[in-house]
């Protein structure tokens, strides 16, 4: 069982701050003290006991739309790394396992997508499709489908050479023994940490598009999005734009050390208990 | 030289260009078969059907994909990008200077940062778990986490609207002397800088790193040879291919980086005229600035693995 | 404790309670000290060849490089005193250590191949400390390398040095580190375990080499290896180690011949197992007939023209080296490599060539056991996983009844039921080879095919367990397909031998016959250069050789 005094103080920074973040998302309405698209102040307010982070370029509570925007934010990068995974996860484990012309095909046709840069591409077919929350959800996963298909094809092929996965063939196993009772257990420990870092450059990526204006369309904010929003002010010295920069920022940071922890403790390919 | 590497090498320059190609109609069907209809995106849910109509036949819309392709395919081959539909400028012409402002701005990022991230990923694996190399741990950590955003608007609020040492607007001009350029860039460079930096160190350590565990080392060491000598006769060798193979992963990073710094720095540069023409939908613009960026990536991939493939001694010196 | 022999009044090499630790890092737990080497004395006269020998953790390497002053990974030495020509070298710092190492001594590393740097010349390499250290100008340095490439009988001496490491073969590669040891004349070279990444035909040849270098030098040497049969042809002495404690310490003669400590005697006598031949009488109920197989969709053949019989209830072993075609014969039975020609007839029926064609009965009768028995088990799997997993498969067990097999199968290869909830990473090296052992049981099979099973465990384990599989038989019936390298084994656990040369068979019958002389050619090249734990074989062997070494 997980040892409660044995996780190091950054995974635990990590896990409080994400934490609060999942919290902010998900009980927006309850927690923002003001609405989405309210008005409620001038232009810019400094922070103050009534706007706590101050107003924005519209005279909105800072605050509020920064709650709105966790809502936001991590909702469209959830989906996003859920599409990602499950199709990148799938396609590369039958690809491993199966081999073949499926195998070659799809390596070659995920070789070719990241031979284009991500946002490059991303901004390419943005260009023609409609700015809508689905679009978003679909091309981000999509594209980053093709690290997620590398990484566990790389894994699957590495474990399914391994002499205990001959000797389940040799026994005359079916595919999906071999998949999920030989496999998958041994390839979940690198898995579970990509899936946190694939998080992140969901995150970030959804962050540069929105910045770009390309991402979440107004009224609807996410952080990315709010920088864009306040970025004119930085040049008269008001600081708005930073706090949903440094806001993506440490939601980041604190994934990344919640990741790089459960990479630690499980990465070694030995252990099969006692690696708490 | 061999015969064999020679053969590699065209065989991976050959390769590179087939990936091109691929790119190249992926980009084109990427624009043309997705749903949604250029004409209309340009002219808006308003236009008449008789605009639309007129507007289709102007852009060949009409003929089928694969004609248009190849139209378009021949015009890159030739220099011909086509013409911008919002502004009705030839593309070429307007990306000449912008490219240039590009390469410029990445040029002295990667100036700075690669011999930076060399020299700290060394001092890195020479003081290993020391606090040099914790610190660079940390630092890749956080720096993987941060937007270029963060880092530009954090530099711009400090060294631009507080300090007022560089402008936080980076306007250049033709015929711009040198050291006002320079300093109009400084701090988009010192931002791409940033991003890349970390991530570079990092990779620069684990690939020294490895060579540094090797059993040769070990028999350097037991050779009675010093730490110097064993990094300069019986690690560099073996670890420049990996760490050129880092610095163009990197310097391909830096290339998307630039998308996004340019925006921040209003600098006039490919990045900020692919952004500008994705928002007004101006295909034409997007499908070849797009083919530019990605023409790049792949050629900064090949460079770094015909260096792989060059410094690997079994390679040089077949049986 | 046996006392060592002192002639002479101060010694070359004189370590006093050498004491030697590591901090380990084990996953998840507090990191912590462990010792390595507890208080080994040890003293090496000017020109003496010391043999260290012990199982793996025994500290032999870690020994032998304390004379260097040198700790491999964390390793640490926290006591004791190295004195080499009357001076104590951890005193000496760290200029004191880098002007002694290459200079006073040198060291041979087992795999050669790794520890030449890949990218520079030979040449370059064998005479870097020479000229470092002042020895000698390139010049005579280069001079006195072609020499020692000449002596050690390596090809072409005047031109190998140009080749890069990677254009010279493996025991050729062990030759050239041993003159670039030689070639700075150090007072003491330190040998670890320079043959044992060989084949065995090429081992002789290496050792052989190494041996006459060391006389003509009058190099002192410290020779470790696991095989006390090779470390008896080099050494004056031989000093037994185990778990990083002196255990018998004495002249090579009285070490192989009367040895005090009774770990030292299980060490002699490790591969006397007697076995007697069964009668070949029965009629073969698998035979493989004239197989044809190979790689890279028919390129690279790897089996030509391969018929060999098993009889139930015998062994079957299959001998040769690396690249002989013995673990391909194993893949194209198994289905694994579908041969292009040829048929494997099992139980008086035709086997189908693939795997995915055979019935779940056929895959049942025919198991298999491997060498690593570490990757042979699923790591996220217990033993009682592992082993219930045949028994619910093949014959639908599940529940209590399977358990209740389970601890049979675990009373039946000496482990007992406390096992079940063990996993592979929580047991020792021949205790994993034993799961293997009962998981291949649980099937009921009529053949069970052993792949290297016992080259990567220490010695005395391996015999552990060739013991076990022969009891195993005598119980079970069960036939083997014994493949392995090492004759030794074959000549206690086999009935028939088929000995394999470049993917042909090159000899094949009862093991009395195939040992029986006359040989051919390569077989008496393979007998030949089995070590046996006698004091001059070495000479012996090389000198009635009839064919030059297969690999070299």
């Amino acid at each position: 069982m997980l040892d409660l005094k044995r996780i190091p103080i950054g995974a635990w920074i990590g896990l409080i701050l994400t934490t609060l973040f999942l919290i902010a998302a998900i009980f927006a309405p309850l927690i923002a003290p003001y609405g989405l698209g309210e008005i409620v102040g001038d232009v810019w307010a400094p922070a103050s006991g009534q706007f706590l982070l101050g107003t924005d370029n519209l005279g909105r509570d800072l605050l509020s739309r920064m709650i709105y925007g966790a809502r936001t934010t991590i909702f469209i990068a959830v989906m996003a790394t859920a599409l990602s995974f499950s199709l990148g996860a799938i396609l590369g484990f039958t690809a491993a396992v199966v081999g073949g012309w499926f195998d070659t095909g799809m390596s070659r046709f995920v070789d070719l997508l990241m031979a284009i840069p991500t946002l490059i591409f991303a901004l390419v077919v943005l260009s023609v499709l409609p700015s809508t929350l689905l679009t978003l959800i679909l091309v981000m996963g999509i594209l980053d489908a093709t690290r997620v298909y590398r990484l566990s094809r790389a894994v699957a092929v590495d474990i399914n050479v391994m002499d205990f996965v001959e000797a389940a063939k040799l026994r005359g196993e079916g595919k999906g023994w071999i998949i999920f009772r030989e496999i998958l257990p041994n390839a979940l420990s690198p898995l579970v940490s990509e899936l946190g870092l694939r998080f992140i450059y969901a995150v970030l990526f959804l962050s540069a598009l929105s910045f770009l204006g390309l991402g979440v369309q107004p009224p609807d904010a996410d952080w990315g999005g709010m920088v864009k929003e306040n970025k004119d002010g930085i040049v008269f010295g008001i600081p708005a734009a930073l706090i949903p920069a440094a806001a993506i920022a440490a939601l980041a940071i604190s994934v990344n050390l919640v990741a790089d922890w459960v990479l630690n403790r499980t990465t070694d390919l030995k252990g099969g208990r006692g690696n708490g | 030289m061999s015969n064999p590497i020679l053969k590699l090498i065209a065989q991976r320059i050959a390769l590179g260009l087939l990936l091109l190609l691929a790119v190249s109609v992926l980009i084109f069907a990427g624009t043309q078969i997705l749903p949604g209809d250029v004409a209309q995106s340009i002219l808006g849910q308003s236009a008449t059907p008789q605009a639309l109509a007129n507007l289709r036949e102007e852009l060949g819309l009409n003929d089928p994909a694969i004609v248009r392709y190849f139209r378009w395919l021949a015009g890159v081959l030739t220099g011909d990008l086509g013409t911008a539909l919002s502004s009705r400028q030839d593309i070429a012409a307007s990306i000449g200077g912008r490219l240039w402002n590009t390469l410029f701005l990445a040029f002295w990022a990667a100036v700075v940062s690669v011999p930076l991230a060399i020299v700290l990923g060394l001092l890195a694996v020479r003081y290993r778990n020391g606090w040099i190399d914790k610190s660079i741990s940390g630092l890749a950590l956080a720096s993987t986490s941060l937007p270029e955003f963060f880092i530009g608007y954090l530099l711009v609020y400090f060294f631009a609207v507080k300090l007022q040492w560089f402008p936080g607007i980076s306007t250049v001009y033709d015929g711009m002397p040198f050291l006002e350029r320079m300093k109009a860039i400084a701090l988009p460079a010192t931002a791409l800088t940033l991003v890349v930096l970390a991530h570079m160190m990092r990779m620069t350590r684990a690939a020294i790193l490895n060579v540094m565990q090797s059993a040769y080392i070990e028999t350097a060491e037991l050779k009675g040879l010093s730490p110097f000598d064993i990094i300069r006769k019986h690690a560099f060798p073996n670890a420049i291919a990996p760490i050129i193979n880092v610095v163009m992963l990197n310097l391909a990073f830096l290339i998307v980086g630039v998308v996004v710094i340019e925006v921040i720095f209003v600098y006039p540069g490919m990045g900020q005229y692919l952004v500008d023409h994705v928002a007004k939908r101006d295909v034409p613009v997007v499908q070849a600035v797009g083919l530019i960026f990605a023409a790049v990536y792949i050629g900064l991939n090949i460079i770094a693995d015909i260096a792989a493939i060059v410094a690997n001694p079994r390679l040089r010196h077949p049986k | 404790m046996a006392k060592a022999p002192r002639n002479g009044s101060s010694p070359l090499l004189d370590i006093r309670n050498l004491r030697i630790e590591a901090r380990v890092y084990p996953p998840g737990e507090a990191p912590r000290t462990i010792t390595l080497v507890h208080d080994v004395s040890l003293s090496l006269e000017k020109g003496k060849v010391l043999g260290l020998i012990g199982e793996s953790g025994a500290g032999k390497s870690t020994i032998g490089l304390s004379s260097m002053a040198y700790g491999r990974g964390g390793v640490k030495i926290t006591g004791g005193e190295v004195l080499l020509n009357g001076r104590d070298i951890l005193k000496g710092g760290t200029q004191g250590v880098r002007a002694l190492r290459g200079r006073e001594v040198c060291y041979v590393a087992q795999s050669a191949a790794a520890a030449f740097n890949p990218a520079h010349r030979l040449m370059d390499q064998v005479v870097e400390a020479s000229i470092l250290h002042g020895v000698a100008t390139r010049e005579e340095a280069e001079r006195r390398a072609v020499a020692l490439f000449r002596k050690l009988s390596l090809p072409d001496p005047e031109n190998i040095g140009q080749r890069f490491p990677h254009q010279v073969s493996g025991g050729q590669l062990q030759r050239v580190m041993t003159a670039m040891a030689l070639c700075s004349e150090p007072d003491l070279i330190v040998f670890d375990e320079p043959t044992t990444a060989l084949d065995v035909t090429t081992q002789i040849d290496v050792l052989a080499a190494i041996k006459e270098a060391i006389r003509d030098t009058g190099v002192a040497a410290l020779y470790i290896s696991h095989d006390l049969a090779v470390v008896a042809q080099v050494s004056d002495e031989i000093m037994v180690l185990r778990h990083g404690r002196l255990v018998e310490w004495g002249g090579t003669r009285q070490i192989i011949k009367e040895p005090r400590q009774e770990y030292t005697s299980a060490l002699v006598s490790v591969h006397e197992i007697e076995h007697q031949e069964k009668q070949p009488g029965a009629s073969p109920f698998l035979s493989v007939r004239n197989i044809t197989a190979a790689y890279g969709g028919g390129k690279i053949k790897v089996l030509k023209n391969v018929s060999v019989d098993i009889l139930p209830g015998q062994t079957l072993a299959v001998v040769g080296e690396s690249g002989s075609g013995k673990s391909t014969l194993a893949r194209a039975i198994t289905g694994l490599l579908p041969p292009e020609e040829g048929s494997i007839t099992f139980a008086g029926r035709t086997l189908s060539n693939r795997l995915s064609d055979r019935s779940r009965d056929d895959l049942r009768e025919l198991q298999m056991i491997y060498q690593m028995a570490d990757v042979a088990m699923n790591p996220r799997q217990t033993v009682g996983t592992i082993i219930g997993r045949p028994l619910e498969f093949y014959f639908g067990m599940g529940g209590r009844e399977r358990d209740a097999k389970v601890a049979e199968l675990l009373d039946k290869i000496e482990m007992g039921r406390g096992f079940i909830d063990r996993y592979p990473a929580e047991l020792s090296g021949g205790q994993k080879q034993r799961v293997c052992i009962a998981r291949a049981l649980a099937a009921k099979p009529r053949l069970i095919i052993c792949d290297e099973v016992t080259s990567a465990l220490d010695p005395l384990v391996a015999n552990g367990i060739l013991k076990l599989l022969l009891g195993l038989q005598a119980e079970e019936g069960v036939a083997y397909l014994f493949i392995t390298h090492d004759l030794a084994t074959v000549k206690s656990i086999a009935d028939s031998i088929a000995v394999m040369y470049r993917g042909e068979v090159v000899r094949y019958g009862p093991k009395s016959e195939v040992l029986k002389p006359p040989f051919d050619a390569y077989t008496d090249l393979l007998l030949s250069s089995v070590p046996e734990m006698e004091i001059g074989w070495l000479e012996k062997a090389i000198g009635g050789r009839r064919m030059a070494s297969a690999g070299n």
